[in-house]
C-alpha cells in the first residue's frame, strides 16, 4: 500500500464525506420515502431503491435519504418529502422510479421543484 | 462507496459484546439481507458508547434513535419497522428512571446532552478498525501537522500553553514531561504509553483504546516528534484483549500507510511503536515499575532521582504519558491551546473522562468538563442513586483516592479541589456508595486489593498494609480496641512518608479519608460493635419494629433462613436463631420496619425468645 502524504488524508475524508453526513449530521438535503404499507404497496421500494442510486451516482455527499410512516394520503402513494435546508419541505405523490430521478435531479441539485409532481409544500415531522 | 441512508452503530465496547453485541450484529446483517437492505443500510461496530448499564445498545443514523437493551429477538421488528417503514420501535427506547419518560434521540437523553466530547470525540461513531474512519474524522491532520509544519520547541510550547496535565492520576503538566525529556541529548529516547489501567471500576482506557486506537497512537506520534524519540511503547495489560487486538490493528494499518515507520509523510522522521502486554500487576502502572517490567524483569519501582526524563526506559530518556493524555494531544495541535483552555479551570484545564459505577442509575463512562461540581455528575448525568436509596459518599481515585461525604459534594472535579477533600481526580473511577455501605468495610476492601498488589519491596508498604488490614478485619469482626483508629492513622502517615512509589504513599488513602468523614462509623463498629448499615454480620442484630410493620410478607419471602414468621396484616418476628445476618429482609422492607441493632441486642432477643417459648409449652401440651 502507498505511503500516505498530507494531501492524501484530505482525499480520504472527502471520500467519506457521504458516510459521516449521515451520521454527524449536517445534511445540506433530506429526502423522505413514505414507506407506510401503503407506500410499499404502491411502490415505494422502487422509489426508494431508485433514489439511493441516483444519489450515489450523482455523487451527492450531502444529501440522505430517509424512511418514514405513511403519510396519510395514501391514495397519493407512493410519495416522498423533499427538505432542503432552510426552504420549506416539498411533498410528491404518485411517484416511481423516473420520477424520483427527475426530483433529484431538478429539485435537489438544481433547487427549483417540479410542480407537475408536487402535492403541498409541508411536512409532518418524525422524531 | 456504497451510499447508506441508514448507519446501525452497534457499541463493540466490552460490556456490550459481554451482554450480546457480536450476536445482534449476525442477526442485524441476517435480516438485512433477507429483507434486501444491504446496499441501503450499514452495520457498523464501533468502540464504547459509554452507556453500558443499558447494554447491548445501538443509535441509528441519521436520525439519532438510540435502542437499549436490544435483544437478538427485537432484531426483525428493528429492521421491519424502522428500515423497512420508518417506524422506529418505541419499546427500546432510553427511559428517564426519574420521570418515568422515554427519549428516542441519544442527544436528548441527559447522560449523553450534558457531556463534552473531546478525548472520547470518535465514541460510536467510527468503526474502530478502520483508519479511513479515523481520517474521515480529522485523524491524523495534527501527526501531519506537528511533523511537517512544527518544531518540537513549537509542539512543547502549544502543549504547556495548553495546561494539559497527566490524566493517569498525578496530574502532572504533560508540555513539561516532554520539554525536560527534549532537552536531553542521547542517541535514543524512548516515548510510552501506560494502557495499564488497574483501578478497580475504571475503563477509561480501555474504551478509548479499544474504541479509537489510532488517537492514541497519533498522540504518541506527536510526542515522539517533540522529544526526539524513535521508537515508542503502549504497555496494556494482558486482560484487555481487545484493546491489545485492536490497537494491532491500527498499529499495522499504520505502518501499511506509512504514518509509523520511517520518513513518516516524506520528512526525516522516523518512528515506530510497539504493544508490550503486561501481566495486570497493579504496580506495574507506576512508571518506573512500567519501565522495569518493558526491559523483562519483575515489575517493581525504583528510586528517583534520576527522573525517567533523563534515565528510564534501558536508562535512556523516557516519557511515559497516560492514554486519554495522548487523546487529547492531537485536538491541541490542531485547535490551539486557546480552545482547549476554553474548558475546566485555570490550573485544571479541559475535560475529563470518568467510568460511573456503584449505586448510580446510570452506570457507564462520560467525558466532562473539568471543575464541574461532583453533584452534577452524580445526578444530572448519573442519573442519581437508584432505588430510592440515599448517597452515602463518592469513591474517586480508586485504591489510591478517598471516599467524599455528601456535604463535599459540590466540590468541583479540578486536579486542585479534589485533592484538598483527601481523594484524588486519579484516572476517573467514580464509585458511588449508598447508605447501605459500611465505609469501614470499604475501606477494607481497598486495602485487601493494595495489600495484594504491594510489590514487596518496600517494608513499609510490605509490612504496613498487611498490619493495617488485620486491624480493619479486627475492628469489623468485633475485635477492636479503643486506640485503633489513632494507631490505623499514625500507621498511615508513616507508610505514606517511606514508601518508595506512588503505590505505598496513597495506599492509605481510602482509610484516612473514611476516618476522616466517617469517623463515627469506626468508633461504633469499636466501642459498642455495633454495624449500622448491617454489612459486618458479626456487629449487628437484625429485628422487626412491631409498631411499624405492617405485615406485607416481603420480608419472610426474601429471607434464605425463613426466619421470619407471622400472619398476613399483622406484626412479623424475627427468629434469631436461624437469622444468618444477610440483610436481605432489610433491604426489601419498603416501611423501615426491619431495624439493625448492636451485637449485644442478639443474645438479649434470644432469651426474650426462649421465655416466651417456654411460656408456651404447656399449651401445646395440652392441644396434644
Amino acid at each position: 500500500m502507498p505511503k500516505l502524504n498530507v494531501e492524501d488524508l484530505i482525499k480520504i475524508k472527502e471520500s467519506y464525506k457521504a458516510v459521516f453526513t449521515l451520521r454527524e449530521g449536517g445534511y445540506r438535503a433530506k429526502i423522505t420515502v413514505h414507506m407506510g404499507t401503503c407506500g410499499i404497496a404502491a411502490g415505494a421500494r422502487t422509489v426508494m431503491e431508485a433514489l439511493i442510486d441516483e444519489i450515489h451516482k450523482q455523487g451527492a455527499s450531502d444529501v440522505i435519504a430517509s424512511a418514514s410512516g405513511c403519510a396519510g394520503l395514501c391514495s397519493k402513494e407512493p410519495m416522498a418529502t423533499v427538505e432542503i435546508v432552510g426552504e420549506a419541505p416539498v411533498k410528491y405523490g404518485q411517484l416511481d422510479a423516473e420520477k424520483i430521478k427527475k426530483i433529484f435531479k431538478e429539485h435537489v441539485l438544481n433547487g427549483s421543484p417540479v410542480q407537475e409532481y408536487a402535492l403541498a409544500a409541508g411536512c409532518e415531522s418524525s422524531y | 462507496m456504497k451510499t447508506h441512508r441508514i448507519s446501525v452503530m452497534l457499541c463493540g465496547g466490552t460490556g456490550c459484546i459481554a451482554s450480546g453485541s457480536m450476536k445482534l450484529r449476525d442477526a442485524m446483517v441476517e435480516e438485512i439481507n433477507k429483507r434486501g437492505l444491504q446496499d441501503e443500510v450499514s452495520v457498523v461496530l464501533t468502540g464504547c458508547n459509554g452507556f453500558c448499564a443499558q447494554g447491548p445498545v445501538m443509535t441509528i443514523y441519521p436520525e439519532d434513535i438510540f435502542y437499549q437493551k436490544v435483544a437478538v429477538s427485537d432484531i426483525p421488528l428493528i429492521v421491519e419497522e424502522h428500515f423497512m417503514k420508518g417506524r422506529p420501535v418505541e419499546k427500546l427506547f432510553y427511559k428517564e428512571p426519574a420521570k418515568k419518560q422515554t427519549i428516542p434521540l441519544m442527544r436528548e437523553i441527559p447522560f449523553f446532552s450534558l457531556q463534552v466530547l473531546r478525548a472520547l470525540r470518535n465514541k460510536g461513531m467510527i468503526d474502530a478498525e478502520k483508519i479511513e474512519e479515523y481520517i474521515a474524522r480529522d485523524g491524523y491532520q495534527a501527526a501531519a501537522k506537528a511533523i511537517t509544519r512544527m518544531t518540537p520547541e513549537e509542539i512543547i510550547d502549544v502543549m504547556t500553553k495548553s495546561g494539559l496535565r497527566g490524566r493517569g492520576g498525578a496530574g502532572f503538566p504533560t508540555g513539561r514531561k516532554w520539554e525536560e525529556s527534549y532537552r536531553v541529548q542521547d542517541d535514543q529516547k524512548y516515548i510510552l504509553c501506560n494502557g495499564d489501567e488497574g483501578d478497580p471500576g475504571a475503563f477509561m482506557d480501555r474504551s478509548i483504546m479499544e474504541g479509537d486506537p489510532h488517537v492514541v497512537l497519533e498522540g504518541m506520534i506527536i510526542g515522539a516528534k517533540a522529544i526526539g524519540a524513535t521508537k515508542g511503547y503502549i504497555y496494556v495489560r494482558a486482560e484487555y484483549p481487545l484493546a491489545v487486538h485492536r490497537l494491532q490493528v491500527a498499529i499495522n494499518q499504520a505502518r501499511e500507510r506509512g504514518l509509523l515507520g520511517n520518513n513518516i509523510f516524506g520528512t526525516d522522521f522516523c518512528f515506530d511503536i510497539e504493544i508490550y502486554q503486561g501481566a495486570g500487576a497493579f504496580v506495574c502502572g507506576e512508571s518506573t515499575a512500567l519501565m522495569t517490567s518493558i526491559e523483562g524483569k519483575r515489575g517493581m519501582p525504583r528510586t528517583r532521582p534520576p527522573q525517567s526524563a533523563h534515565k528510564g526506559l534501558w536508562q535512556k530518556p523516557t516519557v511515559l504519558n497516560n492514554v486519554e493524555t495522548y487523546a487529547n494531544v492531537p485536538l491541541i495541535i490542531l485547535n490551539g491551546p486557546d480552545w482547549f483552555r476554553n474548558l475546566g479551570t485555570e490550573k485544571s484545564t479541559g475535560t475529563k473522562v470518568f467510568a460511573l459505577s456503584g449505586a448510580i442509575n446510570n452506570i457507564g463512562l462520560i467525558e466532562v468538563p473539568m471543575g464541574i461540581p461532583l453533584r452534577q455528575i452524580i445526578y444530572d448525568i448519573g442519573g442519581g442513586v437508584p432505588k430510592g436509596r440515599k448517597f452515602k459518599a463518592v469513591q474517586l481515585g480508586g485504591p489510591s483516592g478517598g471516599c467524599i461525604p455528601e456535604a463535599l459534594l459540590d466540590t468541583p472535579v479540578t486536579f486542585e479541589d479534589i485533592e484538598k477533600t483527601g481523594a484524588i481526580v486519579g484516572s476517573g473511577g467514580l464509585v458511588v456508595m449508598n447508605d447501605l455501605n459500611c465505609m469501614v468495610s470499604v475501606a477494607k476492601f481497598f486495602l485487601e486489593f493494595t495489600a495484594d498488589e504491594s510489590c514487596g519491596k518496600c517494608t513499609p508498604c510490605r509490612v504496613g498494609t498487611t498490619v493495617m488490614l488485620d486491624k480493619l478485619i479486627d475492628i469489623t469482626e468485633g475485635r477492636g480496641k479503643p486506640g485503633d483508629i489513632e494507631l490505623i492513622q499514625s500507621l498511615s502517615y508513616d507508610i505514606i512518608n517511606t514508601s518508595l512509589c506512588g503505590l505505598g504513599q496513597s495506599a492509605p488513602n481510602p482509610v484516612l479519608t473514611t476516618i476522616q468523614y466517617f469517623r463515627d462509623e469506626y468508633e461504633s463498629h469499636i466501642n459498642e460493635k455495633w454495624c449500622k448499615t448491617g454489612v459486618c454480620r458479626d456487629l449487628c442484630t437484625f429485628y422487626i419494629d412491631e409498631q411499624k410493620c405492617i405485615g406485607c410478607g416481603a420480608c419472610a419471602r426474601a429471607c434464605p433462613q425463613k426466619a421470619i414468621t407471622g400472619e398476613k396484616k399483622k406484626p412479623h418476628k424475627l427468629d434469631q436463631k436461624l437469622c444468618i445476618q444477610c440483610r436481605a429482609c432489610y433491604e426489601t422492607c419498603k416501611f423501615d420496619s426491619v431495624k439493625i441493632g448492636p451485637r449485644s441486642m442478639r443474645e438479649e432477643l434470644m432469651m426474650e425468645e426462649e421465655k416466651e417459648l417456654a411460656s408456651e409449652e404447656p399449651q401445646t401440651v395440652e392441644t396434644v
